[in-house]
Formats: structure tokens, sequence, C-alpha cells
């Protein structure tokens, strides 16, 4: 598996666009907080771009590389390799080289800047939905066998996750506003990892005015702390599900 | 050695293989020939799990390939188009192979000597022709010494002196007493390498038997006659 990993890795890595996303990353996140007169200010707007950018790239970067390295996956199934395995080492290396790019570009100016808990919980949201959109983006990408199909599920998949969804929320709230929404606004808030990401955050920095209907529920319901532990155990269910599923799927694959 | 138990797999509502039941042992040269679309890449596929049949089993030495892996180290397999990661060398792509595999000795290079790749080795593989990925196809079957070979098409594509070179090398490997499983539509070349004859026609398998006994049903010396005898039958 080390091997396999090994190889995804170097593959990735030559391709360079990685490198141009962590030179991205890195100068916006510079650029913002030197902006801003003060580092909570520049957090704020950094957490609006990367809601967008993080899940932007790993959904589509993950899912053309599937696409491109259809041979190289090809090659290795005909060898003495597990299919699971296979697949695992596949998204190891996606997420292991795109978490470091987020680590690389994003994290360090944020330790720089801002190195207490709303800085470290932000970066570790980015890494959490670094790795959810790579494992939606395997799912999108095993499931449909034409690449213009795959990467166009994937965008919209993503449009879906960060703004389409939006839209449902205030429609459905809007709809039902007779009824008491709060509990089954929790249920809904679960069905977005974006959403939830935007929450954990906005938890940690306090600002109320900022988090939304679905954030002033979450707050109303939990404290910060129990708050926080439940949005991360749901954004895990986020990552392994969609995993688990492709993983499924791919052992099945003909290929 | 490997057992195939009433393979049945369709593409949607296309059924292209019905019911293939068949048995291949050591030192067997077999030549799976049919018509285009009768289902010999997937029959082969099949066998490497690369297809997994929606019914039947197929057994390697005794075992269910379904939930076994590791058998696929005892095979060589040289797909009929060889598609490699573009930007990798030959020999980036030779070592990833001898790295994944883990297999330091039995390490057979003959073929990359004998079809000229060692000079070639630094191209990248989206430079190379179709026949010079075949090459490499053939030396990647061929290069961890399988106890089972399976060839699909190797000659279409070859230079006539390289496709000589492979195929004095599959009759060397058969001598060796392993399994080798060719598919061809260029039966000339089959004959005096194989020794069994294995026909498919619409995903259904019609006979596996050896030339002798293909020789006398038809009574005729050349395989390309016998088996036209065959299918005007």
């Amino acid at each position: 598996m080390k091997k396999i990993i090994k190889y995804v890795m170097l593959d990735i890595l030559r391709s360079k666009v990685v490198i141009g996303y962590t030179l991205f990353l890195l100068t916006v996140s510079l650029s913002v907080f030197s902006l801003e007169d003060s580092a909570d200010k520049g957090l704020l707007s950094l957490l609006n771009i990367v809601l967008f950018i993080v899940p932007l790239v790993a959904i589509i970067f993950s899912t053309i590389y599937v696409y491109n390295s259809a041979e190289f996956i090809e090659l290795l199934v005909s060898q003495p390799i597990k299919r699971t395995t296979l697949w695992l080492s596949v998204f190891t290396g996606l997420t292991s080289a795109l978490s470091l790019a987020w680590f690389i570009g994003a994290g360090i100016p944020i330790l720089l800047y801002q190195p207490d808990s709303t800085g470290i919980t932000m970066i570790i949201v980015g890494l959490l939905l670094t790795v959810i959109f790579v494992s939606i983006a395997l799912l999108a990408s095993v499931k449909t066998r034409d690449k213009a199909k795959g990467i166009g599920l994937s965008v919209l998949l993503w449009f879906y996750f960060s703004i389409i969804f939006d839209g449902l929320v205030l429609f459905v709230l809007f709809q039902l506003q007779d009824y008491p929404m709060e509990k089954p606004m929790l249920v809904f808030t679960t069905l977005n990892p974006v959403d939830l990401g935007r929450i954990m955050i906005l938890l940690q920095m306090d600002m109320s005015a900022l988090m939304g209907y679905t954030g002033a529920i979450f707050r109303e319901f939990f404290d910060t702390g129990t708050g926080t532990t439940l949005a991360t155990i749901i954004l895990f269910i986020w990552i392994l599900f969609p995993l688990w599923l492709s993983v499924r799927s791919f052992a099945k694959k003909d290929l | 050695m490997i057992i195939a138990n009433n393979v049945n797999k369709s593409f949607g509502k296309l059924q292209v293989l019905k019911d293939v039941s068949t048995h291949c042992d050591e030192g067997q040269c077999i030549a799976l020939i049919g018509p285009n679309g009768s289902g010999k890449t997937t029959f082969i596929k099949c066998l490497l799990g690369m297809v997994v049949p929606d019914s039947g089993f197929i057994t390697y030495r005794s075992r269910n390939i379904v939930h076994d892996w590791e058998y696929r180290s005892h095979i060589g397999y040289m797909p009929q188009i060889g598609r490699y990661p573009d930007n990798m060398t030959i020999a980036q792509v030779l070592d990833m192979m001898k790295d994944i595999r883990k297999q330091k000795d039995h390490i057979d290079e003959s073929l990359i000597d004998s079809l000229g790749l060692r000079s070639i080795m630094h191209k990248r593989m989206r430079t190379l022709s179709g026949g010079t990925r075949q090459k490499v196809s053939a030396s990647l079957a061929f290069l961890f010494n399988p106890e089972v070979l399976i060839l699909d098409e190797p000659t279409a594509g070859l230079d006539p002196v390289s496709s000589q070179v492979l195929k004095d090398k599959i009759s060397y490997e058969k001598e060796r007493g392993k399994l080798v499983l060719i598919t061809s539509h260029i039966l000339s070349e089959l004959d005096d390498l194989i020794t069994h004859v294995m026909y498919l026609q619409e995903g259904q398998l019609r006979f596996n038997k050896s030339i002798e006994t293909l020789r006398e049903d038809t009574g005729e010396e050349k395989l390309a006659k016998a088996i036209a005898r065959v299918m005007q039958s």
C-alpha cells in the first residue's frame, strides 16, 4: 500500500496543479491577514474564501486525477494487488497531497497570525473539508464511466453544497414558517458538510450575527464544546460514508 | 490449473459470456479463437479478475479467485491495447512493477533485450508507437517468470522480426511447462505453437479440445482450414 501511495503522490506532485494551489492559498491568506487590521477580521475574510475554494479544488482535482490515471489503475488491477488497497491508496495519496497544500498554504499563515483555538479549528475544518470532498469525488468518478459526465457531476455536487443548499434551506423555512422548525433544521444542517464547517468555526469565533439561521439554532441547542464535537463526528461520517460506498463499488467495477 | 464454471457476464442487455465452463492445465498452449465480439477478451479479463462475472466462478489451483488476489502474482498478462501512465518512462514503468510485485529473484529481462527496448528506456510512454507499447506489454508479461501467460493478440502491431522473437519466447516458455493462453486472429502463426483450441462464438464456448482431435475431426492439417470447417458446419 505504501508503495502505491508513493507513486500516486509522485504523480500528483509532477502535475504542478497542487503546487499552484498551495501558492494561491499562501498569497490569499497572507494578503488577507496583512490587509485587515485585526487578525480576527482576517480570519473571517479567509473563512469565506476557504469555504468556497477548498471544496472546489478538492472535488474537481480529484475527479480529474482519477480519470487521468485510468491507465495506471487498469495496469495495477491486473497485478497482485487487492482492489480495496489500490483504491484506498489513491484516496490516501490524493488527501495527503491536498491536505499538505492546505496546511502549507493556509495553515502556516494562520498559525503565524492567529495561533489560538479559532485558528486551529479553522485549519482542522479545512483539512476535514479537503478529505470529505476527495471522498465525494472518488464516489462520483467511480460511478460514472464517462469523463465529461463525471466532472460535470462533481461540479454540480460542489454547486449544490456551496450554493444551492442554502437556497433550499431558506425555501423550506419560508414555506413552513408557521411550524416549529428548529429541530428539523438541525437535521438539515448535518446534510451539508460546508455548512457544518462554517458553524464549527463561527462557534469558536463567537459571532452570532454571522452564523445564519442554522448556525444560530446549533448555538441554541449546544454549547460550544458539544456543538464542536457533534459537528466533528458528523464531518467524519461525511468522510467515511462516501468512501465506503466508492470502495464497494470499485471492488465490483469492470475495467 | 484454471477451472471456469458456468461463467455468465452481461454488459447491460448484451450477454457477453453464456455459461462458459472449461479447464486449462499446465504445459498446455491454448488458442482462444472466435469472431470479433465473441467474448474472448471478456473471458480473459474474467480470469484476471478485471471483470467480475455475474454468476459462476473461476478457480485457480482450486481456489476461488473472487476473494483471492494473490493468485495474480502467478499470471503474466499482455493486454490487447496496453495503456500506461503517459508521463512515465519505460524504465520507470518497469521499475514500478518490480517495486510493487516485490519479487526479487527469477526476474526475466530477456525480452527487454531481444525486443530492443534497452536503448529507448528513457522515452516517455506517450511518445511511443503502438508497436513499441506492445513490446513493453510483452516484456512486462514475461518479466516475473509467471506460471501462466495470458496474451491477448500478442503479435498485433509488431514487426515481423519482433513477432518472431515473441513467438520463440512463447514456445520456449511452453516447453518449460507453463500454461499459455493466446488469442489471435492470425491462425497461421499459431499452427506450430499451440496444443489446444478453445472456440468461442457469441459468448458460448463451442469446444476446447486438443489440436490433434480437431485435426482428426475435421480432416484438415492446417489450423486455419480446420477452423473454417468448424465455422461452416
